[in-house]
């Protein structure tokens, strides 16, 4: 009998294959050294500080910006669609594809479809979904899911994409980058031509002028948003933001932050169909709204902060978990610190019970959050939910308390008696090292890899107690 | 924004840690007289056992709560309380206060927090400790744990302290902000994982060329030590408290 694979025995398996270690090591080390570079001269600190502080206004007023967003996007003809889970956007989408008797979807990266499997449901109504970011391309290519959410394909080497790309359309097997990308290009020109519907996600929903803002390096946003006859957006009902001044700081934080650009190729910024008269641009566009568990987050003030985060993938970039196991380890769609964070949200603690403590909480990845989302804090917050580990403050996560096992609640609760109660304590230390010579040699997952720590013949309380003679 | 340090103060509490208490004695003892050598009044309170932090990262409040209780009332005299880790100095400065948000200690919790200096901070930068080195010379490295540096933002009083001795050529590892693995129970429950950290991290600080490395926390010295000899490494640490003590006291063998 096989196990289904947890986190425990996916991450042993790539952390045993040299070739994902080092495409990750050195993928993230690359990631690391530019945005360190692409912040030098800013005030960084002062930068995230309004960064954070425009993320949590807009999460505080969330319902009325999304009622403005709507209003303004209708305005602007641009219909809206509201999903209460994955499912149903999947099926508002495959519905407006079928009205639109769509057979061929060209796709913008966005990880919210990713998220709801929608490519998934399409191909069940007999709807071909291609994906055209090079790296999501690559990654459907081999039936895999994105190990990274801006990075999709940054698990393999150039040899890999070569051999695959090969493999699955026929280029010759070189191991050459701008060989491979261009005849990527002009397989994807081809597709983008035929899409009946495109379908992208959208960074930033300005409620003030229904404007949809799209980042995006290699062009095949503006394709996908603009050649075909319907554009259908979709996004998390957390994306929206106030003004479009609250724009400039996020992008500025967005681009630096994921792949250390001052800006990106291509800033779309989509305010309706095409007007009357005009030769570019799609007839329709749809802007389908998901909420997918986010409104049950952004009801618990601590919690809530999860949902400012702007997609960059910084904080798996730090991670020193993420860079060693890779994305796909955590089986889940967002890996790293904000799939931590994130997806025992959408998949309840039951699915995602060894997620939160897979961190040694070691803070790199709330120090480089744009947004200054506090992890770690969110880390133990779960931990704590997983445990139930808090009669005044009660659980409220889905699936909470599925971690609690007696027998390690009946330890903690013997740790805490022993170190409630100070005489106890220095009783039960001196005790040990009279009988250390009894200390176990082995204390398993530990010293497996490490020796086991010797324990002092004489405490610290029992020398300062000699010293100040008993006095304190 | 700048940290503020008050004046060197004529008395401070002195929270050793229960990895000190148990494991490490020598590091609290030397934390305590390199306080007493700069004309301070170290109060040990005997009543101390351990900050609660193990319980409060496994998500067990109310034990971790139980416990960081029974430090509240050890303190009760308006002097700062100094603490030879930024892991439990971090617990103590920043997680106490949301711990006892809304319980009758809430305030008290707020004023002791307020209170916490991690060691090698409160030495360089409140006793604006000068120290004269007596040893051989010799390279040491450094690993600054990620409490230390990122919860208690105190990173540079390591180096600059090591500095200070002449005879120290202090070599920075390759990714000296990388976390080596140690995470409390992360270590055991991620084994797996805890133990490419620590393995990368050994090979790092192998590699500057220093047998001898120190650090700020014994949770960390515990881990890379540990595995280091595990692994027949000639890399061996200590406690940065400990180096400092032994390479400025002339009979410095005598109080090991």
């Amino acid at each position: 009998m096989t196990a289904e694979p947890t986190f425990h025995t996916r991450a042993r398996a790539s952390l045993a294959d040299p070739q994902i270690r080092a495409n990750f090591r050195n993928a993230m080390d690359g990631l690391m050294g530019k945005r360190t570079a692409a912040f030098e001269g800013w005030e960084l600190e002062e930068l995230r500080t309004l960064g954070a502080a425009v993320r949590q206004r807009a999460l505080s007023q969330l319902p009325d910006l999304l009622e403005q967003l709507e209003a303004n996007c209708e305005r602007n003809g641009i219909r809206v669609h509201w999903a209460r889970d994955g499912e149903e956007a999947c099926k508002v989408i495959t519905e407006l594809c079928q009205q639109h008797q769509a057979r061929h979807v060209i796709k913008g990266k966005s990880m919210v479809s990713e998220e709801m499997e929608l490519n998934h449901h399409l191909a069940g109504a007999g709807i071909e979904a291609l994906e055209s970011d090079l790296g999501e391309y690559i990654v459907q290519l081999a039936e895999e899911t994105p190990s990274h959410i801006i990075m999709p394909a940054i698990h393999k080497n150039t040899g890999e994409i070569s051999d695959l790309m090969h493999a699955k359309t026929g280029t010759e097997p070189r191991r050459d980058v701008p060989y491979l990308t261009s005849a990527a290009r002009q397989q994807l020109r081809t597709k983008f031509m035929q899409a009946d519907v495109g379908i992208s996600g959208v960074n930033f929903a300005v409620a003030a002028t229904g404007t949809l803002c799209l980042v995006e390096n290699e062009g095949n946003g503006r394709l996908t948003t603009t050649v075909p006859p319907v554009h259908i957006a979709v996004t998390g009902i957390e994306k929206v933001v106030g003004g479009l001044e609250d724009v400039a700081p996020l992008l500025a934080l967005l681009t630096r932050s994921a792949t250390g650009q001052h800006i990106t190729t291509y800033f779309n910024m989509i305010s309706g169909p095409r007007p009357e008269g005009h030769l570019d641009g799609p007839r329709e566009v749809h802007l389908v709204l998901v909420d997918n568990g986010r409104s049950e987050i952004w009801q618990d003030d601590e919690l809530l902060e999860t949902l400012r985060c702007i997609r960059c993938g910084a904080c798996m970039n730090h991670c020193p978990v993420y860079t060693r196991v890779g994305g796909h380890a955590y089986g889940t769609t967002y890996p790293g610190p904000i799939g931590k964070i994130l997806m025992p949200h959408l998949q309840g603690l039951a699915q995602t019970q060894d997620l939160p403590s897979a961190s040694s909480l070691c803070g790199a990845c709330g120090e480089v959050c744009p947004v200054k989302i506090p992890i770690p804090q969110l880390l133990v917050r779960l931990r704590r939910e997983a445990v139930d580990g808090d009669k005044l403050n009660p659980s409220v996560v889905r699936g909470h308390g599925v971690k609690r096992r007696r027998l390690e609640a009946l330890v903690w609760r013997l740790w805490a008696w022993g170190h409630a109660r100070p005489a106890l304590y220095r009783f039960g230390l001196a005790l040990a090292q009279r009988l250390r010579f009894l200390q176990p040699r082995r204390l398993g997952a530990w010293t497996r890899h490490r020796t086991a720590p010797v324990l002092a013949s004489d405490s610290l309380h029992a020398r300062m107690a000699r010293r100040d003679g008993g006095s304190s | 924004m700048a940290k503020l340090y008050p004046a060197k103060p004529e008395k401070v509490y002195f929270f050793g840690t229960c990895l000190i208490d148990m494991f490490y004695p020598d590091a609290g003892m030397a934390g305590i007289r390199l306080l007493e050598r700069e004309g301070i009044e170290v109060i040990y309170p005997q009543g101390q056992t351990c900050c609660g932090q193990p319980a409060y990262t496994s998500g067990y409040h109310d034990q971790s709560r139980q416990v960081a209780e029974a430090q509240l009332d050890l303190f009760p005299g308006d002097w700062p309380i100094v603490v030879p880790s930024g892991s439990c100095g971090g617990m103590m400065r920043e997680h106490y206060p949301q711990l006892f948000a809304g319980t009758a200690r809430a305030e008290q919790a707020q004023a002791v927090a307020e209170r916490i200096w991690e060691l090698t901070d409160f030495l360089l930068h409140v006793c604006q400790i000068r120290l004269q080195d007596l040893g051989e010379p010799m390279r040491v490295t450094l690993h600054t744990s990620c409490s230390a540096r990122r919860e208690m933002r105190v990173a540079d009083a390591g180096p600059a302290l090591l500095q200070q001795l002449d005879n120290v050529e202090l070599v920075e590892p390759e990714r000296a902000t990388e976390c080596c693995g140690f995470g409390g129970t992360f270590a055991v429950r991620h084994e797996q994982v805890s133990a490419a950290m620590v393995s990368d991290k050994v090979q790092a600080l192998s590699a500057t060329g220093a047998m001898a490395f120190a650090t700020t926390d014994c949770g960390c010295l515990m881990n890379i030590d540990g595995h280091a000899r595990k692994e027949q490494q000639p890399l061996s640490g200590e406690h940065i408290a400990s180096f400092l003590w032994r390479r400025t006291h002339p009979a410095a063998e005598d109080s090991r």
